[in-house]
């Protein structure tokens, strides 16, 4: 019966819904590296080459954007401490592109690190302003913070289109930012998501430590904590996933909210036992959907972002609509 | 040394004062109750020990060490604190709450110990038969009771209450009180704001009387919950009697 006993016991025996989706994950893993307008003759060079070059590294991406994006809304849910928010709908997104558009017309030269650098910092900046808003909030409205945050993503989002718009970068912003699409991905063009992957499993190494904020700052003080240096530790994790997925491939939406409130109703809110499920459903997701853009008017493709749009926004309406028990 | 000295403490939210000149004992091994009329400070009182605002004027020195200087962590292993606000909407397990009482001791990487004084948390506030429940799948006293469970588990000399028997009936009420009394018994130290002053008379070996900020009087329930002291403290015509050797406090009537 000591199974569900603590944070760290995750090692006795993982949840059912983890080899769920690990299986769920081989297999979409094995039709995503099959399926494509190449064909790929096994023992030739060529197909080895497309694999290569293309679909192992496109799968990759799908499957870290997928895992990051998940773990990074779990993280900002629990820092707030509020279900209905996820980076990409409270404005870290939105500032991240600002960021980007920024320094790719400041500094048009600069390295590509330097770029990555400056989204993330953007991310950041704009991710902190969100936590100062709502700390203006009544805490007893709870929807307030994802319409503040909806407020903020508006806002900045518009600043984007305006700056795009005068600069003429509509294009660029259209295409690069704003849907999330992995048709672009090939070898060279995604290793950043390593880092937003990295940051995910960062994460998981500090996953009590975000749940027991998520009891709230004076629990947390009580027990030790300082709630202060945990908030800063997941805004920036949450930050670096952002600004990672977005500068490589583009906003991708409702991950960061669909798969940790799903998670969070099967199995509750112990993230050092959750979080790995998380980042496992957040793969499937995201290369679910992929698979889907990919087949729906083959041989050509829809962003994965667009089937998530769609896909996501009905899922996160079921998940309002069926509260569980005493909600 | 130990026990909680608090010296030349003062208050304030803006310019409104919160408390002011609080210089008090809390004495060790004992059940100390905080008494006194809304507003008058005794949860700011509190907080203020719990290290949960800054402190902005006086010492507070517990077991012998400063509040200001010692590390949060160490803290955490001398005063567990339970608020009157609760965590909503966190889906945890009970028994994963409680045991996140256990933090300070094995910061995630609980041994035998552990799990044994999670499992005797929840058996003391009578939840054993609850501890895989979801917290919001919880009446408003149970979920309080975890919380309680949780507050035990830490473990610490000191334990500081804001209000604990809210939410509870009146078997659980005493219930917790008899707790309170088997671990001042056990040796630990107990602080507990109450408003319900029978349970300050029957329990509490020491009370502390608050008003607009001060601290009006300080000694055993017997000095402090008079007929006159209540009547002043709270403006309002107060008789005490006395049962089974304790006062009796007859507000209601």
């Amino acid at each position: 019966m000591a199974d569900h006993a603590f944070p760290a016991t995750g090692r006795r025996g993982m949840a059912p819904g983890f080899w769920l989706g690990l299986g769920a994950l081989a297999l979409l893993t094995a039709i995503s590296l099959c399926i494509g307008v190449a064909t790929l003759a096994p023992g030739t060079d060529q197909g080895w080459m497309v694999l290569t070059i293309s679909r192992i590294p496109r799968t990759l991406a799908a499957v870290l954007t997928g895992s990051a994006l998940a773990v990074s809304g779990v993280v900002m849910q629990q820092v707030v401490r509020n279900r209905f928010v996820e980076p990409g709908s409270v404005g870290t997104t939105e500032s991240a592109a600002l960021g980007l558009l920024a320094v790719t017309l400041l500094a048009p030269a600069a390295p590509i690190w330097a770029k990555m650098a400056v989204a993330a910092l953007a991310a950041l900046a704009g991710t902190v302003l969100f936590a100062r808003i709502i700390r203006k909030l009544p805490p007893r409205e709870p929807l307030l913070v994802p319409l503040a945050g909806m407020m903020l993503a508006a806002i900045l989002g518009a600043l984007v289109t305006f700056i795009a718009w005068e600069t003429d970068l509509m294009q660029l912003v259209a295409v690069w930012l704003m849907s999330g699409e992995f048709s672009g991905v090939i070898a060279g063009r995604y290793e950043l998501l390593w880092i937003a992957g990295a940051s995910a499993a960062l994460a998981w190494f500090a996953a009590d430590r975000f749940a027991i904020l998520g009891l709230g700052a004076e629990a947390a003080t009580t027990l030790g904590l300082d709630a202060r240096a945990v908030l800063r530790l997941g805004l920036a994790v949450v930050a670096l996933v952002a600004a990672m997925v977005v500068v490589s491939v583009g906003m991708v939406p409702f991950v960061g909210l669909v798969v940790p409130n799903i998670v969070s109703r099967l199995m509750g809110d112990n993230l050092r036992a959750t979080l790995p499920v998380v980042a496992l459903f957040g793969a499937v997701l995201v290369l679910a959907c992929d698979i889907i853009g990919r087949l729906v008017i083959y041989p050509y493709e829809i962003p994965a972002g667009t089937v998530l749009g769609v896909v996501g926004a009905g899922v996160f309406l079921w998940l309002l609509w069926h509260r569980p028990g005493h909600g | 040394m130990t026990g909680i000295t608090i010296t030349g403490l003062a208050h304030a939210i803006g310019a409104a004062p919160i408390l002011s000149d609080i210089s008090l004992d809390l004495p060790a091994g004992r059940i100390t109750a905080l008494i006194g009329p809304n507003g008058a400070g005794k949860s700011t009182l509190l907080r203020l020990i719990a290290r949960l605002e800054p402190l902005q004027k006086g010492r507070i020195i517990i077991n012998g060490l400063d509040l200001v200087q010692t590390p949060s962590a160490r803290l955490a292993l001398e005063m567990a604190f339970l608020g009157q606000h609760m965590a909503s909407g966190t889906r945890l397990r009970l028994r994963e709450l409680v045991a996140f009482g256990r933090w300070p001791h094995c910061k995630g990487r609980p041994g035998p110990a552990d799990q044994a004084a999670i499992t005797q948390a929840l058996a003391d506030f009578d939840l054993a038969a609850l501890e895989h429940r979801f917290l919001d799948e919880l009446s408003g006293g149970q979920a309080q009771r975890g919380h309680l469970a949780m507050t035990f588990a830490q473990q610490t000399p000191w334990v500081l209450l804001d209000e604990p028997l809210n939410n509870l009936d009146i078997a659980h009420a005493r219930g917790l009180m008899a707790h309170l009394a088997r671990a001042r018994d056990a040796g630990r130290s107990v602080v507990v704001v109450l408003h319900d002053l029978n349970h300050a008379a029957a329990w509490a070996d020491h009370v502390v009387a608050m008003k607009a900020g001060r601290v009006i009087a300080a000694g055993s329930p017997a000095q402090v919950i008079t007929g006159p002291a209540l009547s002043a403290l709270y403006e309002t015509d107060v008789q005490v009697a006395h049962h089974a050797g304790r006062p009796l406090v007859l507000h209601h009537l």
